[in-house]
């Protein structure tokens, strides 16, 4: 009786096995085409954090419970987390432009990558993969510590090396990232003297509050009837393009966000402070 | 009941497309994702292996993948950074210095 509730229990586990794996294996494959396939970076590394994500679930399906820990707090924790620190440096707008630069690049890279599925899936069809042993101690509640001792006795030397390699990483992390100033700080008399020279002492002009719309990305009407394009970020304007919609249609009255009376005075849209030139660079 | 061989063709598939992302992709930054999505699908063969022979060789050898990933993608990033300040792009076609 009891052998038999085991074997029903195994069964039932079996079959919960299967639709989680197939399940979770199509969502894994559809995030990484949407991943290749999607153009902005952002959409990227969220469609990676999935496919991560349901490997984590995999690994712990597996009788892997620390891989799957490890999985999701290095990968989708830090590694991606960093991703998005870079785009955020890079600029959410670099979105990669549909041209080809090479001729049939993506036809060619397409039927190579055909092949090598065809190649790889013939491979492991061929090989004699045969059922999973059955999962021990060492796959459950035992799993970190047998994988410390393994750490520690058959793998210390990978893993002593393995520190080697973070630390240079470190190191050429910070070489890589140091910039050096080429030109003196900018004292605040300088900074003081730029302003006045520049024409506008003043603060710039506010966003506009309207009856229907009150946003930092509206802009403020001039006295004239046009729109002043100081009193709107240059970032965000760079954004609207990059999202493909044209600023000036969410405005009430068919507002277009066009050269504002200010502006032809010679005068730059405004600037984020994380988006001023570096120092070494002229304007 | 799963075989680890259908865990072994889920990583196929996910590392030919991540090779094919590498491919058609330009800018680096997805380039650099793609190429963390074949690091993941060979760490899945490694541990469906592993899961075979009943041991955990197999995750050992993950574990060891997943912190030189977590380093490489470190200093590719730096890379990355540096590149753009002086160049203002992150496309991988306008990085041509060293070509000729």
């Amino acid at each position: 009786m009891s052998h038999a509730i085991a074997v029903a229990a195994g069964s039932a586990s079996a079959t919960t096995e299967v639709v989680t794996f197939w399940v979770l294996a199509i969502i894994a494959v559809a995030a990484a085409i949407g991943m290749i396939v999607t153009r902005r970076a952002v959409h990227c590394a969220v469609l990676l954090a999935v496919v991560m994500l349901v490997l984590a679930a995999m690994y712990a399906m597996q009788g892997a419970p620390f891989l799957a820990f490890v999985q999701v707090i290095v990968y989708t924790g830090a590694v991606l987390m960093l991703f998005l620190f870079v785009m955020m440096i890079v600029g959410v707008s670099a979105a990669d432009s549909l041209i080809e630069t090479i001729r049939g690049q993506r036809l060619w890279a397409s039927l190579a990558g055909i092949g090598l599925l065809v190649l790889l899936v013939l491979i492991v069809g061929h090989a004699a993969i045969g059922p999973a042993a059955p999962s021990g101690p060492r796959n459950g509640a035992l799993n970190v510590n047998s994988l410390a001792a393994l750490i520690f006795t058959t793998y210390v030397f990978p893993f002593e090396v393995t520190s080697a390699l973070l630390i240079t990483a470190a190191l050429g992390a910070m070489v890589l990232a140091h910039r050096e100033r080429t030109s003196p700080k900018p004292t605040q008399r300088a900074l003081s003297r730029r302003r006045l020279a520049d024409g506008h002492p003043t603060p710039l002009p506010g966003p506009g509050s309207f009856a229907l719309n009150n946003a930092v990305d509206t802009p403020a009407l001039l006295p004239d009837g046009t729109q002043s394009r100081l009193s709107v970020s240059g970032v965000l304007a760079n954004r609207a393009l990059a999202a493909g919609d044209r600023p000036g249609e969410r405005y009430p009255g068919g507002l277009k966000l066009e050269r504002g009376a200010d502006e032809e005075a010679g005068q730059e849209p405004r600037q984020e402070p994380g988006q001023e030139l570096s120092p070494g660079e002229e304007r | 009941m799963i075989s680890p061989a259908d865990y072994v063709l889920l990583a196929t598939i996910l590392f030919v497309i991540g090779g094919v992302g590498v491919l058609i992709r330009r800018n680096a930054l997805v380039v650099f994702m793609c190429i963390e999505l074949m690091l993941n699908a060979v760490n899945l063969a490694f541990i469906a292996f592993a899961r075979l022979h009943g041991g955990i060789d197999g995750q050992v050898i993950a574990f060891f993948v997943m912190v030189v990933a977590a380093a490489e993608v470190v200093v590719g990033l730096a890379i990355l950074t540096a590149i753009f300040r002086t160049r203002r792009s992150a496309s991988v076609d306008d990085v041509n210095l060293l070509k000729y």
